[in-house]
């Protein structure tokens, strides 16, 4: 099911604006993560789909059907909770067929078909034997996909999801994730995760949706993001960086620091800031540089704290030979912002990556 | 190393040992406070109680046989339990709705109700009795409304419900309230978004959840009940044999200055409450049962 937001702005009570003129589009079959740090929105957006948290402005749209006025109950789509809200006084097997025990005696399957119906959920989420367990007995991990069993067992093609890994440890995570991933593609559903860890959004979903003060920054695969980010928040946002600050004067990019080599570029001239990651930025010897010391290693990784008198950055690069004598800082591959924008379009691209984001959406099998 | 880790392998033991002392509990001050706590819940509540149970016998077991053999007391207690049970349970559904407003919703004047609710806690009993009286009387202004329905609440059992409802009202709504403040709201929402009516959302999620708070508010409303005496004297037209509660027998007897048989029917009374109490208690650990906390996850 295809979802489709269109200038969804959603203001509390105090006048905070929580959603800031929202648009986005949900091709049936995707797999889309919001992300953005705490407070960024992006459960009150997921919210605003279920119909949970009514809009001030904008329209929602669910395959094609407007979704003004239409109460959670009747919009069928699948939602799991950060704390998985299941009846505690309810069995597993209750708690999954819950969706389907409400239902008035017209609609509602044969207690047969019900029991069938948990059975299979029950093996589809390799819990086949816990059907008569309390959820109190079960472990974060177990708690999560019952939650999960429980929203698909009604047969919503939508799914939502706020933060389901939130509460689970690493180990745990990583298994459940790639778990979710094959039940979405299996299911063919369309499914809309809510994380504010990054890495989890770059692993499990096709595409990300920056979200930052209740607006969407930007909107592409991991590698437009990370080789075009659209603000210096999406790049900071999406791992590690190292910000030069300096000036573009005729074709060339000034540092403000020393021992950073000047590089050319097609910016217009002004104040611009270069952000880069450290582990692409390259040492070279010269004999004006500064020094540069091991400060530590991570497997093939090492790190590297170099001087720039005033201040200290932190690179990294594979082990090699401790550099001797002294080096400069090549930042080429920096990408270049004026005052919040990126300063050149389309500033460096890995070669397999020149799309733009919306083209970069993998259409479902 | 810090002072203490030196001395305490050193002291400990020797304390132990060269005292013979048993080792300290881990609460400091513990056998203290269980002390003084023991000293004066025996003083404030056993002592009356013994002194209660004892006062009966003490002119021969002639008063509590001649009180046994009283059809007006059993008439009284009859009442008294009756009225109690109806009015707790006529007060669960108000409580728990009034609780689910006061906890889910942004009501205007909220804050007032709050307030309201603690009102029949905190008025003399004999006030609510005349308030009561003078509105379900058949000139008052529920009263005279009612009786050309044909129904006279004042005077009669129906006022004593009348009367037990608005005293135990508070203990319900206090008593769900913070559990359903406890309760995530997520789980209405989880319940609405997988189909489920707002009843079916109230029968089937809240209901269930609540109801060990439930039964614990049903069992002080029912105790307030079984002892008021202030609120429902005005308003049951005390007839023996008909709307006269036990509260108010042991008063006539005091007043006929037969305090045997005043403490025989209170004994009665004691009993009788002590074993529906205890029955409500044994009610609410079943229904707990299931309903640990969710913990973390």
């Amino acid at each position: 099911m295809s979802v489709l937001i269109e200038n969804l702005t959603r203001q509390v009570a105090g006048g905070k604006v929580v959603l800031d003129n929202v648009s986005l589009h949900v091709p049936d079959g995707a797999f889309v993560a919001l992300v953005g740090p705490s407070g960024a929105g992006k459960t009150t957006l997921l919210r605003a789909i279920a119909g949970l948290d009514p809009a001030s402005s904008g329209h929602v749209e669910i395959d094609g059907r407007a979704m003004e006025g239409l109460p959670p109950r009747e919009r069928n789509v699948g939602f799991v909770f950060q704390n998985y809200a299941l009846f505690r006084h309810l069995t597993v097997a209750r708690n999954i067929s819950f969706g389907l025990d409400v239902r008035p005696r017209a609609s509602r399957p044969s207690r047969a078909e019900i029991d069938a119906k948990v059975a299979e959920l029950l093996t589809l989420i390799q819990l086949p034997d816990l059907g008569a367990a309390y959820p109190q007995r079960l472990s974060g991990g177990q708690r999560q996909r019952v939650a999960l069993a429980r929203a698909l067992a009604t047969g919503p093609r939508l799914l939502l999801l706020d933060e389901p890994f939130g509460a689970l440890d690493p180990m745990v995570r990583r298994a459940v994730r790639t778990w979710l991933r094959d039940l979405h593609d299996q299911l063919g559903l369309t499914t809309i995760l809510v994380t504010h860890d990054q890495e989890e959004a770059l692993d499990v979903a096709d595409r990300l949706v920056v979200m930052q003060d209740g607006r969407i920054v930007q909107d592409a695969d991991g590698e437009t993001l990370d080789a075009t980010p659209a603000t210096p928040f999406v790049m900071e946002f999406l791992g590690e960086t190292l910000r030069f600050p300096g000036v573009v004067s005729n074709g060339l990019f000034v540092p403000a620091d020393t021992h950073v080599a000047p590089f050319s570029t097609t910016a217009v001239d002004g104040s611009t800031e270069a952000l880069i990651r450290p582990h692409e930025a390259v040492l070279r010897p010269d004999a004006s540089g500064g020094t540069a010391k091991r400060v530590g290693r991570r497997g093939p990784l090492e790190r590297l704290a170099v001087d720039l008198d005033t201040r200290t950055v932190e690179i990294e690069r594979p082990v090699s030979a401790p550099p001797s004598g002294l080096v400069v800082l090549e930042i080429a591959q920096a990408r270049l912002f004026q005052n919040g924008k990126p300063a050149v379009e389309n500033a460096r691209l890995p070669i397999d990556a020149v799309t733009t984001s919306s083209d970069a959406i993998p259409e479902p099998v | 190393m810090t002072p203490s880790a030196t001395l305490s392998p050193t002291r400990e033991p020797s304390t132990l040992h060269a005292k013979g002392r048993r080792a300290r509990d881990p609460l400091p001050g513990f056998r203290l406070a269980l002390g003084a706590t023991l000293l004066w819940l025996g003083l404030t509540v056993v002592l009356p109680l013994t002194a209660l149970a004892v006062r009966p016998w003490q002119e021969g077991a002639s008063a509590m046989l001649a009180a046994l053999n009283d059809g007006r007391m059993f008439a009284a207690l009859r009442v008294s339990f009756q009225s109690a049970v109806l009015a707790a349970i006529l007060d669960l559904p108000l409580g728990l709705i009034l609780a689910w407003a006061l906890v889910r919703t942004r009501l205007p004047g909220r804050r007032m109700i709050d307030a309201l609710i603690d009102l029949p806690f905190a008025i003399p009993t004999a006030v609510t009795g005349i308030t009561l009286a003078t509105l379900y009387s058949p000139q008052g202004w529920l009263g005279a409304p009612l009786s050309r329905l044909g129904i006279s609440v004042a005077y009669s059992v129906t006022g004593i419900v009348a009367a037990l409802m608005f005293v135990g009202l508070p203990f319900i709504v206090r008593s769900v309230e913070p559990v359903l403040r406890d309760l995530p709201p997520e789980l209405e929402e989880a319940a609405t978004l997988l189909g489920a009516r707002p009843w079916q959302i109230v029968a089937r999620v809240l209901t269930p959840a609540l109801l060990p708070a439930l039964i614990s508010g049903f069992g002080l409303a029912f105790a307030r009940g079984i002892g008021e005496y202030g609120s429902v004297i005005f308003i049951a037209g005390n007839q023996p044999f008909r709307s006269e509660i036990a509260p108010l027998l042991v008063v006539v007897r005091l007043q006929e200055f037969d305090y045997a048989g005043a403490t025989s029917i209170a004994f009665i009374l004691l009993v009788a409450s002590s074993a529906c109490l205890a029955a409500v208690a044994m009610l609410r650990r079943r229904a707990a049962r299931g309903l640990v906390a969710e913990g973390a996850a």
